[in-house]
C-alpha cells in the first residue's frame, strides 16, 4: 500500500484548524495505554478510586460485615419476606403505586446501607452470598472474571476486595448457599430505581393465589 | 486444464470459504469442532488483530500459521486496547477458508448488538464464537470510553446459545435461521476463589459453553488439581478444555506480567528458569514447550491454545517440536485451482523485466 497523506479535510476542501489534543503514539516497549496515562494533564487533584461504580460507595466495612454474616441475613431476610407477603392484601388495598414512593425510600437507605445496594430493581442478594453484585466494576451477576488478583482483591480497583470472592465465602455460610451456582438472567435496566421488595412480594402473592386456585380447580 | 486439487480434510469441496456438511451432534459447521469431537488433540491459536485497514495484515499475520492450527482466535479489544474489530477479522479470514474463532467481548457492546454481531458473523462463516466478559476500560489505552457489560460472559453464552438452539432473540422474537456456532467460554483456574473456579465452569458449560479456553498455564500442579476437581465434577466430558500456553520472551516481561495484568499467575521458578538461562527467548520457548508435554498427559485436556502475543512466528516451531498434532496436518492454505492457472501462464510477468510499449504490442499481435 501507499503511503496516504493525513490531512483533515471538510466539505470545502482540506482543514485549516490543528487536529485536537492527542497523545503522541507509543514506540518500541511503551504501551500506548502508559502513553496516554502520562501525558494526561497533572493536577493536584487525584480522585482516590478508578472506577465511578467505586466512587459512589462508602467504605466497604459494612458491605462485608454483611457477608460475614450472610447466614443470619438470610433468616431475617426470610421472616421479613413473610411479613411482607402477609401484608400482601393491605399493600392491595391502599395500593402498589401509592405505597412504592415510601418503601423504595425505606428499601434503598436499609439496603444501601447494608450493601451497598444499587437499586437494580431484582435483587439476587440471596443467590449471591449477601454481597451485592452490582458493586462489581463490571455488574458481573454470575461469578468472578478471570483477572481477580492473587491476594482477592479487584482487577479494576486493588484496593477493593473482589465483590465474587466475598460472594462465594458467605454463600459457604448460607443455609441455601447452593443458589450461587444458578446462571442468572442478565440485568432488566428497565427495572432501575424500582422496589424489588414489592415485586417479590406481589409475584409470590400471585403465585400463591394461583396454587390455592390450582388445588380447588 | 490443470486437474482439480483433491480436497483437504474438513474441506468444503465446492470451496474452501463455504461452510462443511452438516454432521450429527454437531452444532456447527465448522472444523475446530470436526476435530474435537474426533477426539483429536486441537491445536488453537491468536491472531495479533492490525492497528490497519488493510485486509493484507490480517492474512499476512494469518499466513504464519498455516497448517499447525485448527483455529485463529481473533480478539476482541483484548486488554481494552482498541484494534480491529474481531467481526473484520474473521470476515476475512472466513474469505480465505480459516476456521476462525470469534471472541465477543461484553464490554463494549450491550445486547442488540452482539445478538446483531452473531447473526453477521454467522452468515459471514463464523462457525465458533467465545463469550468473554472483556477487561475492563481502565486497563487500556482509552480509560475514558462508556464501559457497557450489558450482559456477563455467562448470559452472553445463554444468549447465544437460544438464539442457536431455540432459534430466538433474548425478546422471543423468531430467526428464520438460526446461527450454526460452536460455542466457547474462558477458564481461569490460576485467580482466586480457587475452589469455585471449577463450579464456576460447570455453570459455565450449563449456560452453553461447548469448548473451554483457559487463562495462560504457568503452575501445572496447580493447573492438575484443578483438572481433577473438573473431573471428579465429570465437567471434562461436557466440554472441551484447551489450555492456555505461551513463550515468555523473557525474565523481564515475565515480571512485567506478573505485576501489571491481573489474572496471570507465574510461579517464581518460572522466572528462575528464564533468569538462568543464556539466551532467555530460546528459554521461554523451551519452557512452553516442556508446559505443553505436561499438560498434554492430564487426562480431560482435549487441546492447547497457544498465545504467542508478538511471537506469532514461534507458533508452529512450539507445535511441531512439542509434537502433539502427532503427525496430523491441520487444515492449511493452498492457491486455489484458478489462481495457480494464472501464476503459471503469467506469473513470468512478475520476473521478467521487459519493458512493452503499445507499438511493440501491435506488432508482436500480428
Amino acid at each position: 500500500m501507499s503511503e496516504t497523506q493525513l490531512t483533515p479535510t471538510t466539505a470545502k476542501g482540506p482543514a485549516g484548524a490543528e487536529p485536537p489534543n492527542v497523545p503522541p503514539s507509543a514506540t518500541g516497549g511503551v504501551t500506548q495505554a502508559t502513553v496516554v496515562k502520562k501525558s494526561a494533564p497533572k493536577s493536584d487533584y487525584k480522585p482516590a478510586d478508578v472506577s465511578p461504580q467505586r466512587r459512589v460507595q462508602r467504605s466497604y466495612s459494612i458491605r462485608l460485615w454483611s457477608v460475614r454474616h450472610s447466614r443470619l441475613l438470610e433468616w431475617v431476610y426470610g421472616r421479613f419476606a413473610d411479613v411482607f407477603l402477609l401484608l400482601h392484601p393491605l399493600w392491595k388495598a391502599v395500593g402498589y403505586s401509592r405505597v412504592e414512593g415510601p418503601v423504595k425510600f425505606v428499601e434503598k437507605r436499609v439496603k444501601g446501607f447494608m450493601f451497598d445496594c444499587r437499586m437494580c430493581g431484582q435483587c439476587v442478594l440471596s443467590s449471591t452470598g449477601m454481597s451485592c453484585p452490582m458493586n462489581c466494576p463490571k455488574q458481573l451477576r454470575n461469578g468472578p472474571c478471570g483477572g481477580v488478583r492473587a491476594n482477592g482483591n479487584c482487577e479494576v480497583e486493588p484496593d477493593m476486595p473482589c465483590v465474587w470472592v466475598k460472594a462465594w465465602e458467605g454463600s459457604r455460610n448460607m443455609v441455601k448457599g447452593e443458589a450461587i451456582l444458578a446462571v442468572q438472567k442478565p440485568v432488566d435496566q428497565s427495572l432501575r430505581e424500582t422496589s424489588a421488595w414489592l415485586r417479590v412480594t406481589a409475584r409470590a402473592a400471585a403465585e400463591k393465589e394461583a396454587a390455592k386456585a390450582g388445588r380447588t380447580a | 486444464m490443470t486437474s482439480p486439487r483433491i480436497p483437504q480434510r474438513d474441506e468444503n469441496p465446492a470451496g474452501v470459504h463455504l461452510p462443511l456438511e452438516p454432521l450429527p451432534g454437531h452444532s456447527s459447521r465448522g472444523r475446530l469442532e470436526r476435530v474435537l469431537r474426533r477426539g483429536e488433540f486441537a491445536v488453537t491459536t491468536e491472531l495479533n488483530p492490525p492497528d490497519s485497514a488493510d485486509p493484507e495484515d490480517v492474512y499476512n499475520r494469518a499466513k504464519v500459521f498455516d497448517g499447525w492450527v485448527d483455529g485463529i482466535n481473533a480478539v476482541d479489544a483484548s486488554g481494552a486496547n482498541c484494534h480491529m474489530s474481531s467481526v473484520g477479522i474473521c470476515a476475512l479470514l472466513t474469505r480465505m477458508g480459516y476456521a476462525p474463532i470469534m471472541q465477543i467481548a461484553c464490554r463494549d457492546r450491550n445486547r442488540i448488538a452482539i445478538q446483531g454481531d452473531v447473526l453477521g458473523a454467522a452468515a459471514m462463516g463464523v462457525a465458533n464464537i467465545l463469550c468473554l466478559t472483556g477487561d475492563g476500560v481502565q486497563a487500556g489505552d482509552q480509560p475514558g470510553a462508556k464501559p457497557v457489560f450489558d450482559l456477563d460472559s455467562m448470559s452472553l453464552l445463554e444468549t447465544i446459545r437460544i438464539m442457536r438452539d431455540n432459534g430466538k432473540f433474548l425478546s422471543g422474537r423468531k430467526l428464520t435461521t438460526p446461527p450454526q456456532v460452536f460455542l466457547g467460554a474462558a477458564v481461569n483456574p490460576f485467580a482466586p476463589p480457587y475452589d469455585y473456579r471449577p463450579l464456576h465452569l460447570g455453570k459455565k458449560i450449563a449456560a452453553g459453553a461447548q469448548f473451554i479456553q483457559s487463562q495462560y498455564c504457568f503452575d501445572v500442579p496447580m493447573f492438575r488439581s484443578f483438572m481433577e476437581k473438573v473431573r471428579d465434577l465429570g465437567l471434562h466430558e461436557k466440554a472441551f478444555i484447551l489450555v492456555g500456553v505461551g513463550p515468555l520472551a523473557s525474565a523481564k516481561t515475565a515480571r512485567w506480567i506478573r505485576a501489571n495484568v491481573p489474572g496471570i499467575h507465574i510461579p517464581d521458578a518460572v522466572i528462575k528458569r528464564l533468569e538462568g538461562a543464556q539466551d532467555q527467548k530460546a528459554e521461554g520457548k523451551r519452557l512452553c514447550i516442556d508446559i505443553i508435554n505436561e499438560v498434554k498427559e492430564i487426562p480431560g485436556v482435549a487441546g492447547i491454545h497457544v498465545m504467542a502475543y508478538r511471537q506469532e512466528e514461534y507458533v508452529a516451531e512450539i507445535v511441531d517440536e512439542s509434537g502433539v498434532l502427532k503427525g496430523r496436518k491441520p487444515w492449511k492454505r493452498e492457491a486455489r485451482p484458478d489462481d495457480a492457472l494464472v501464476a503459471e501462464r503469467l506469473g513470468h510477468l512478475l520476473h521478467d523485466n521487459v519493458t512493452e510499449t503499445q507499438v511493440d504490442m501491435v506488432k508482436s499481435a500480428h
